[in-house]
């Protein structure tokens, strides 16, 4: 692909909010700006979730280098998506993640020092140390446990979502994927799913753009992943990811009309990866330097800050403030976390099941007589 | 008591547990409406209505899909999977999703799924309505695998692995859906998984088989017995978790074992049995250990009946094993 090409059709989208092609019967066009948009103390909290999750961010790419943590995949450039979203949603609402989904967990109300326990894989892990980072999980929060298949969580989010509907239960589901996977077989089922039932979820892609190497465009011949939506028999809409507020409205009346009875809604937040894939993936091999440098200038963080600067809400002393305090708090929480014991070799075999079978009692009992291999913990 | 079929019982049970407990549902293709292609879930729908007795799209991922997120919601799903043939779609979510959840949170999600699926040979089906490939789900960790071979084993299994708290996938002897009848009990009736049923006592031979391969066991039990030798048969009834014990200690008795299934022998789980017979019984064998199987093809449409192990080639299995030694 040429790289002109490449930068004239990935193009940053300029309005705020889009609607899909108008022609789309089934389209749902999102409120004018401004009206329900997050107020000023609500978006002060989206812009310190914002920093405190871009300071984790470039924190574990780095730790990542140093060998501290095994693999980290950052968010960078859907800070705003991810806040925003999940500020729109209640507690009791349940979170269907991608792998990628720190900062909704933060909004959610996980802990940082939880966050990072997992990433660490120490015995403080809520998960115990089963899984590579960033695929965490926070039962309190109805935030599941991530998987890495790509496109599973989406049938799930719907089922949960059709036992709500049975308890009658006035909550929604939300299943986080990105572009790549729409193409996936779960992204069909699930949303043909929840058409024909017409489940309470949010289907909320986060489209940046790339899926590992993929660019948008090679992924799909459809002209947004939005209009999607419309062959299952309900509404798409297409969202400037970079703006908080244009995400909260849309998100925040997609789980209105959910709750209401009126069916589903598939949220597409153009956003842009700002970085790699994941600490074992080099963009560049891909990529262009003027591409990313030209979302750059659509970096969410920056767009929040000018327009609060702007809005006489935040100085340069405050914000300030703001990030150093983000520093703070992270640096003493890796500390406790880097001072957590390594998990018990033992807990290897427990939740297999919910009670050991025979074979695992008798493995217990070997792995019990043999001596820990070197190698432990992240490495 | 009743005399049932063994598909009657499975209705039966589905029918008690969904009667006890109201987060009991059932989903798949056909099944509402129609009762289920093998009328497995016959009469559900009229008594439970569409919103316990769910017909879905015809998506296998789909199905266990929004069955896992129903059970992390905290119903309790049975999913029927109309052929064991079909559920590869769903594969993903079976055994990246299903077998993990408990795991992978840290013990944060627990996922109880319940998967009915009839599998088997002998219904004329050829490829993709006769396999049996149960050694792929017992070979991932997180998932018990149940096959029961009678009506008050189906019921009672059943039972107990709606009542688990972990994914079960409970596959069905097509074969004698309706060629076995037998008393079931009435009410609450469970077997626990891990205790292997004793068919017929013995004590020259072991013959360990499951599912639709028990009847033709105890046909060539029965045609041994009649020229002297005295065959044990034991059914396993779960192959995860496995009675080891009761299978060693059949085999620590008699010193011989044929292993019978109708599924491929390469891979199949009569070499997991066999394996732990080498490791457990090695010194109380008199004669090599033997498979009786499938053969390493696909599955057959015309050649079926050469294809399934047999009464008659039981019997010259555990006829070899006790001339050997």
């Amino acid at each position: 692909m040429a790289p002109d090409r490449t930068v004239i059709s990935r193009a940053p989208v300029r309005a705020s909010v889009t609607s899909v092609a108008s022609a789309a019967p089934g389209t749902i066009t999102a409120a004018p700006s401004g009206e329900g948009d997050l107020a000023p103390d609500q978006t002060m909290s989206a812009y310190r979730l914002m920093v405190l999750s871009r300071t984790t961010d470039e924190r574990c790419l780095s730790l990542q280098r140093q060998g501290r943590i095994g693999f980290y995949a950052p968010l960078l450039g859907q800070e705003a998506a991810q806040v925003g979203c999940a500020l729109a949603l209640k507690a009791d609402d349940w979170m269907f993640p991608a792998y990628r989904e720190l900062a909704v967990a933060l909004t959610r109300g996980a802990s940082l020092k939880s966050i990072i326990d997992q990433l660490i894989g120490s015995a403080a892990d809520l998960t115990k140390g089963r899984q590579m980072p960033n695929h965490f999980g926070f039962a309190d929060q109805h935030f599941v446990t991530a998987s890495s298949p790509i496109g599973t969580q989406i049938t799930q989010a719907v089922g949960a979502a059709m036992a709500a509907q049975r308890r009658k239960d006035p909550i929604v589901t939300v299943a986080f994927f990105g572009d790549g996977a729409t193409s996936s077989n779960d992204f069909h089922a699930g949303l043909n799913f929840a058409g024909v039932f017409r489940t309470p979820t949010i289907f909320f892609c986060q489209n940046n753009q790339w899926a590992i190497s993929l660019p948008r465009e090679k992924q799909t011949r459809s002209k947004t992943l939005a209009e999607k939506a419309e062959a299952y028999g309900f509404g798409g809409v297409v969202v400037d990811g970079t703006d908080v507020h244009a995400v909260y409205r849309a998100v925040a009346s997609a789980r209105e009309r959910a709750v209401r009875g009126d069916g589903p809604t598939l949220i597409e937040a153009q956003v842009y990866r700002l970085g790699p894939h994941s600490t074992s993936d080099d963009p560049k091999r891909y990529r262009t330097d003027e591409e990313v440098a030209l979302w750059k200038q659509r970096d969410p963080l920056a767009r929040l800050r000018n327009e609060l600067v702007t809005a006489g809400l935040l100085d340069e002393a405050t914000d300030a403030k703001i990030w150093e305090e983000a520093r703070a708090q992270l640096a003493s929480v890796l500390t406790a976390a880097e001072s957590e014991p390594p998990m018990a070799p033992s807990s290897i075999l427990d939740d297999v099941f919910a009670q050991p079978t025979p074979r695992l009692l008798e493995e217990r009992r070997q792995l019990d007589a043999e001596p820990t291999p070197p190698g432990g913990g992240h490495g | 008591m009743a005399e049932l079929t063994l598909v009657q019982a499975i209705n039966r049970g589905l029918a008690e547990a969904m009667r006890a407990d109201p987060d009991v549902l059932v989903l798949g293709e056909d099944v509402g409406v129609n009762g289920g292609v093998f009328r497995a879930t016959e009469g559900l729908y009229k008594e439970f209505g569409e919103s316990r007795v769910v017909d879905t799209p015809l998506s296998e991922t789909g199905i266990l899909g929004t069955a896992i997120g129903m059970a992390l919601y905290g119903l309790k799903p049975v999913a029927e999977i109309q052929f064991l043939d079909f559920i590869y779609p769903a594969f993903d979510q079976i055994v990246s999703e299903l077998a993990k959840f408990r795991y992978r949170s840290g013990g944060q999600f627990p996922c109880h799924v319940v998967v009915r699926a009839p599998y088997g040979g002998g219904i004329k089906g050829g490829l993709y309505h006769s396999q049996s490939t149960e050694a792929y789900f017992a070979h991932t960790p997180g998932l018990k695998v149940v096959i029961p071979s009678t009506p008050a084993d189906a019921k009672g299994l059943l039972l107990s692995a709606i009542h688990d708290e972990d994914p079960v996938i409970f596959l069905e002897p097509k074969r004698i859906y309706r060629a076995v009848t037998g008393e079931v009990p009435d009410g609450d009736h469970r077997i626990p998984f891990g205790h292997a049923r004793l068919v017929r006592e013995g004590s020259d031979v072991s013959l360990v088989a499951y599912g639709a391969m028990v009847p033709p066991t105890v046909e060539a039990a029965e045609q041994l017995a009649s020229e002297g030798i005295q065959a044990e048969v034991i059914d396993p009834r779960t192959l995860v978790p496995l009675d080891e014990s009761a299978v060693v200690a059949s085999v620590e008795k008699t010193g011989r074992a044929v292993i019978v299934h109708e599924a491929p022998r390469f891979g199949g789980f009569g070499g997991e049995i066999a394996a732990i017979l080498a490791e457990k019984a090695f010194y109380s064998l008199k004669a090599p250990i033997v498979r009786v199987t499938g053969y390493d093809t696909p599955f057959p449409y015309a050649l079926e009946n050469v294809y399934l192990p047999n009464a008659e080639k039981i019997a010259a299995a555990a006829r070899a094993a006790v001339r050997t030694g």
